[in-house]
């Protein structure tokens, strides 16, 4: 045993020092390939970038200066401006909200159907799995762009878009949530002969509901934003306001779009960390 | 038995009263913000006009938008005046005539060009045939119509169906007759349109054709694998260049799918994600250490860090690009600093939080070696938040894919821009649908790649959160 000792410990030796070269030689290659990604993507952006790098750094200022002049020169007169926009402000978190709570419905289905746990038939799943993969993959910019082009100007291409791009996005959360949750309680209800819809119902839904509730805030979040966005190619709300203010040049009216609009997705952020503080007792 | 049951269900009742009293509250709460719920969605269906999607919902414009996604078309175009001159067209482009200027060689074969009382015959794919005269023009042999159809112009030289005073409304099924102009659509596939000046045919067929080489292409007469076997070939196509250049060129020039543009677009796009990720990366990584209270002492500093970082977030990449749009012009640096800089504060707070919910032991078994707090942080904090790093980033690096497709659109350039294009001129909807399905098959590859590389990585594709 004790002669054996060294010789071990001389392998041990060998096989330290292979594994450290293997791990530098593997470090320096990630190193080298974001480098070589790095060098590449700036000589592409260079290549296609209109104005050039150095003009535009020193030209970055010029914008958010102009605006916030132009606000000065407002003086008291500035805040009835402001809320003038509130209105269309509460149409864009109207969309978001509206939309956000039709998807989490369908992505509560979804995700029921694309359970391991709540399914046997395979194809089921993996057909349910495909279609949230495609729906969530989509920009909502995307569909919004081709419903508009169907059906007008409105705000209905907005509530479509953000409902599916919502329902696939949420539907792979849910999924993983349902398939991560004790199957326990799913046992002990089975013993006492509990139907499917009775399983789901007093088994699976307490013990991810507040899981989902959590991560629909966060969508609700994030949707507020995709409908800023959504407005700006014209689904009305106070991204087509803005756009239509950066057009005609009202550097006032856009600083105070601007100043609703950061406000609003802070205040957002803030309360819906609180709300999925107090519903799962952490922050994430 | 059930007497029994009921006793002791009373009496559990009486032992935790507490209990049940907490069971019964939170059921009428949940059903209040239930209702509350249910009602603000009524409000919604209002004020959105949600009840208005069927009188928005216009289906013959959504059919034609899809026909066009998968089929192409072929005009005919007869005008009275000169008979003898028909004009094919692929999709009515003036640049893309058929039989231009080798006629024999190149009309397509569903034309017959006949002598004067036979008529030139237009063969559609459901058979049903639409024959020109010089003075009529005639629809035979449709599927489902038990007619054949003549239709003239009157000495107003205004067009009419023959005979269709004596015909019930329904054996006139996909006509559709105004003063000056007689149409005959019996499915989206087939219309023929009389004018009084010229009569318009066209002829639709599925598939994207002219996807690899377009109408005028010397490589237009071989498929896509008969041209990539010439390749090998030592005869050239065409005398200037060699067949494996003239392949590609030819590819990346088409007219009708733009390749060469869409490709570089894309690449556009994908470079504003991947950079911008790295971007927000390098900045987060430092200013993280700064804004965690167990490596920062400085509770100034960690405040101001912490808002910075909610400050940037907030100011959503939407504000963002077009700050950057005004400075950088349209281009990819626009995108990359928007997501750069909307990400580092995103990252930042991600970051730090991670480095403040670090073991402390591991850093305390490096101090107790008497290491520098350099050290400490080197070997105690970083392994432990390193796979947290690369997990975040690289999940962020997906969602940044989406997002630089929707700064493009917004005036950055990339593939949301040719997007826009494509859909604005109105009748693209092929390259609309090309793009899409790009954008889609990026956007998944995206999503793999960064599941793999956190798979390799750190050995788990799914997001760690701490």
């Amino acid at each position: 045993m004790s002669k054996a000792l060294p010789a071990n410990l001389e392998q041990i030796e060998v096989n330290l020092k292979k594994l450290t070269n293997q791990r530098t030689r593997s470090s320096l290659l990630g190193i080298a390939i974001l480098i070589l990604v790095f060098f590449s993507g700036t000589l592409v952006s260079l290549e296609a970038n209109a104005g050039s790098f150095g003009r535009g750094i020193a030209n970055f200022f010029n914008y958010p200066r102009d605006l916030f002049i132009d606000t000065f020169e407002m003086g008291w007169k500035y805040w009835p401006r402001v809320v003038k926009y509130i209105p269309e402000l509460i149409t864009t978190l109207n969309i978001a909200l509206f939309s956000t709570s039709i998807g989490f419905v369908l992505a509560v289905i979804f995700a029921i159907f694309s359970s391991r746990n709540l399914i046997r038939n395979k194809r089921v799943i993996q057909f349910t799995k495909f279609f949230m993969d495609v729906t969530r993959s989509f920009p909502t910019l995307i569909i919004a762009m081709v419903f508009l082009y169907l059906m007008g100007k409105s705000s209905l291409p907005a509530v479509i878009a953000i409902t599916i791009h919502t329902a696939g996005a949420l539907g792979k959360l849910f999924t993983e949530a349902i398939e991560n949750c004790d199957g326990k309680p799913i046992e002990g209800l089975s013993s006492v002969g509990a139907t499917w819809t009775q399983k789901i119902r007093f088994s699976v839904l307490p013990q991810v509901l507040p899981l989902f509730l959590s991560y629909g805030i966060l969508r609700l979040e994030i949707n507020v934003r995709e409908s800023t966005i959504l407005g700006f190619v014209g689904a009305g709300g106070i991204g087509e306001m803005l756009a239509a203010l950066i057009q005609w040049n009202y550097g006032a009216d856009v600083l105070a779009c601007m100043f609703l609009l950061v406000g609003t997705i802070i205040a957002l952020d803030y309360l819906s960390a609180y709300w999925r503080h107090n519903l799962i007792g952490v922050n994430q | 038995m059930s007497s029994s049951l009921a006793i002791e269900r009373d009496n559990i009742r009486k032992l935790f009263p507490d209990t049940f009293n907490q069971a019964r509250k939170s059921r009428i709460k949940g059903q209040i913000i239930f209702f509350l719920i249910l009602i603000y969605l009524i409000i919604g269906f209002f004020t959105l006009d949600v009840v208005d999607i069927p009188k928005k919902w216009k289906p013959q414009n959504a059919a034609m938008f899809v026909l066009d996604t998968y089929a192409h078309k072929d005009h005919v175009t007869m005008k009275w005046e000169n008979p003898d001159d028909i004009k094919i067209a692929f999709e009515g482009n003036y640049r893309s005539v058929y039989g231009r200027d080798n006629l024999d060689k190149s009309i397509p074969e569903w034309f017959y060009k006949n002598s004067d009382n036979i008529g030139n015959v237009i063969e559609f794919n459901n058979e049903g045939k639409a024959i020109l005269y010089k003075d009529r023009v005639e629809i035979v042999n449709f599927p489902k119509y038990e007619r054949n159809f003549t239709i003239k112009l009157n000495t107003n030289s205004k067009p009419y169906v023959v005979g269709s005073e004596d015909l019930a409304k329904d054996d006139l099924k996909g006509f559709r007759i105004t003063e000056n102009r007689v149409e005959f659509r019996p499915t989206l596939h087939e219309r023929v349109q009389v004018y009084p000046k010229k009569v318009e045919i066209h002829r639709y067929s599925i598939g994207w054709k002219y996807f690899w080489f377009d109408f005028s292409s010397p490589l237009e007469p071989y498929s896509f694998f008969e041209a990539l076997g010439l390749t090998f070939s030592k005869e050239r196509v065409v005398p200037e260049m060699s067949n494996l250049k003239l392949f590609l060129t030819e590819i990346k020039d088409n007219e009708a799918f733009m390749h060469g543009r869409v490709w570089w677009a894309m690449l556009e796009t994908i470079v504003m994600a991947v950079l911008g990720t790295m971007f927000a990366t390098v900045m987060a990584l430092p200013l993280s250490f700064l804004a965690a209270y167990n490596v920062t002492p400085i509770k100034a500093l960690r405040f101001t860090l912490r808002r910075l970082f909610d400050t940037l977030r907030g100011i959503d990449f939407l504000i963002w690009s077009l700050i950057f749009l005004r400075a950088f012009g349209p281009g990819p640096f626009t995108g990359i600093f928007a997501i750069g800089f909307t990400d580092t504060g995103t990252l930042g707070k991600l970051y730090s939080e991670a480095i403040e919910n670090t073991e402390k032991k591991q850093q305390e078994g490096v101090q107790s070696t008497g290491a520098s707090k350099f050290l400490q942080h080197r070997f105690g904090i970083i392994p432990q938040i390193l796979p947290i790093f690369v997990s975040q980033s690289l999940y962020y690096l997906e969602s940044n894919t989406r997002g630089a497709v929707i700064i493009g659109a917004m005036g950055a350039g990339g593939i949301g821009l040719q997007f826009l294009g494509a859909l604005g001129t109105g009748n693209d909807f092929e390259n609309v649908a090309y793009m899409a399905i790009l954008v889609l098959a990026v956007v998944i590859f995206m999503d793999r790649l960064s599941a793999w590389l956190r798979r390799i990585l750190i050995g788990t594709d799914q997001l760690i959160v701490r």
